[in-house]
């Protein structure tokens, strides 16, 4: 019975309490820039395509949702010729980027893809390739691939 | 009044009690919005208020289908005897002097046979849906409006007994010197309860509680079929509201605004008491429910109205 009338009592008060609510489409919310959002490709800081067309994403994505068609240039170096996922099947799950040897693939905090159609849920590679360097900006794949790292080098700090 | 007259005037209370029960909708999830640190619908119209009649549309164009195997006659009477109980029962409510579309004698009594006539909707819809979870919603809602009618009853005997007459008009009229909650305190709180009860609401809708029996015995039910019954609640809490302003708190009585207006503003004052029970209480379990009401309601009721006999034959 007081329990009751307590309960009621505290609740009533909530009506005079701060409301928690964010009013979303005025007020956006602040992401962290690790937030899984909307994928891109990133460039090298020399502008180069970061991509090899390893297929490593695509293998691990966990919907397979991801698809890369190599190609090869004429200093035979891979590069994707198709790059497209599918954001209708995509988890947002950031394996990719994990994945990910030369820190080309990764999310961004943008999480507002809404769209009409399915079809237009699928990006490819002129959709997905920015012209930045995404969030590792010294970061160049073949400074550090292919090398033998100075001894008592915690592999950690070669990663982007 | 003359025939014509008592159509429009039903026609015109009918109209206003549909809008009223679709603002009550918006009132409610604002306020239980902010009751839980929410906002609550603000998006359609000036704060929101439009929401109703866009939940209204959408209701209005869902598919309403029946499902496989259900008795699709009485799966369909069944939502329209949920509400049109509850909108005659206003036709004995007294809004201000003289003001009721039909002053029965038996007002109060015939009130809370309508309130339980609704009852009679749950069952036959929770049996009509051929739906596990529908029949047993249907049996709770027949088990609690037994056991909490009876002591709805009970409950406002003493204001009947003190005010010596069942018409709504004559109840107000007797409390001109004092509300009847100052002098029924036991049989207001009472009454309040079993209002809940029978209105099925928080935290007395065991017959629908969604979180161990999916929607009870509205389950199967969708688009108008469901809405119909959704404005069966909201009309209900509307009328125990105006039953229990005409019994405890003096009906249209009140200084300086006109009668009506003061009805009306008790009225709000009360329903917003329904909101704000719902958001504080939890349901309680089954058992608790069906004990509560025979082994402690209906023998507090039964004594209230003892004393107050002895006290008015004294
Ligand atoms: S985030 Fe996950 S689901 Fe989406 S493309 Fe990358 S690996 Fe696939
Ligand atoms: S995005 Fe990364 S993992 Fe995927 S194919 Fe290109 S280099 Fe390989």
């Amino acid at each position: 019975m007081i329990g009751t009338l307590k309960s009621l009592w505290a609740v009533g008060l909530k009506l005079f309490a701060p409301t928690q609510t964010q009013g979303y489409p005025e007020v956006k919310p602040a992401l962290a820039p690790r937030y899984r959002g909307r994928i891109i490709l990133s460039r090298d800081p020399d502008g180069q395509e970061r991509c090899v067309a390893c297929n490593l994403c695509a293998v691990v994505c966990p919907v397979d949702c991801i698809e890369v068609v190599k190609a090869e240039t004429v200093e035979g170096r891979w590069y994707p010729e198709t790059f497209r996922i599918n954001f209708a099947r995509c988890i947002f799950c950031g394996l990719c980027e994990e994945a990910c040897p030369t820190a080309a693939i990764q999310l961004t905090p943008d999480f507002e893809l809404a769209d009409y159609a399915r079809s237009s849920l699928v990006y490819d590679k002129p959709d997905l390739l920015i012209a930045g360097k995404g969030k590792y900006p010294g970061y160049r794949y073949w400074d550090v691939a292919g090398k033998t790292a100075p001894p008592n080098t915690d592999p950690k700090d070669l990663a982007p | 009044m003359s025939g014509w007259l008592v159509i429009l005037a039903s026609a015109v209370l009918i109209a206003g009690l549909l809008v009223a029960a679709g603002v009550f909708t918006w009132v409610e999830r604002r306020l239980l919005g902010f009751l839980q640190e929410r906002l609550g619908p603000n998006r359609v119209g000036p704060f929101g208020f439009l929401q109703w009649v866009a939940d209204t549309v959408k209701l209005l164009t869902k598919e309403d289908a029946p499902p496989e195997g259900a008795d699709v006659i009485a799966f369909r009477l069944a939502p329209a005897l949920a509400a049109l109980p509850i909108l005659a029962g206003f036709g004995v409510v007294a809004f201000g002097d003289g003001l009721a579309i039909a002053p029965l004698d038996m007002g109060v009594v015939f009130a809370t046979a309508m309130l339980a006539l609704t009852v009679y909707a749950l069952v036959l819809g929770a049996w009509a849906s051929r739906n596990r979870y529908a029949l047993l919603g249907g049996l709770r809602a027949a088990a609690q409006m037994i056991a909490y009618e009876a002591f709805l009853g009970l409950s406002l005997m003493g204001v009947v007994l003190i005010a010596g007459s069942f018409a709504m008009a004559d109840i107000v009229a007797a409390q001109k010197g004092a509300w009847f909650i100052l002098v029924q305190p036991l049989g207001a709180v009472l009454f309040f309860i079993a209002s809940l009860a029978a209105a099925h609401r928080l935290p007395f809708d065991l017959q629908e509680s969604e979180t161990d029996l999916v929607a009870g015995f509205m389950t199967e039910y969708s688009g108008m079929s469901f809405a119909l019954f959704f404005l069966g609640e909201y009309v209900a809490i509307l009328l125990v509201s105006a039953l229990a302003v005409t019994l405890f708190l003096g009906g249209w009585l009140g200084p300086w605004l006109p009668g009506p207006v003061w009805f009306g503003l008790k009225v709000g004052a009360v329903a917003l008491l329904f909101i704000w029970v719902r958001a504080a209480l939890p349901r309680p379990r089954y058992d608790q429910l069906i004990a509560f009401a025979w082994k402690l309601a209906l023998p507090l009721a039964l004594l209230n109205l003892l004393l107050t006999g002895w006290v008015v034959v004294a």
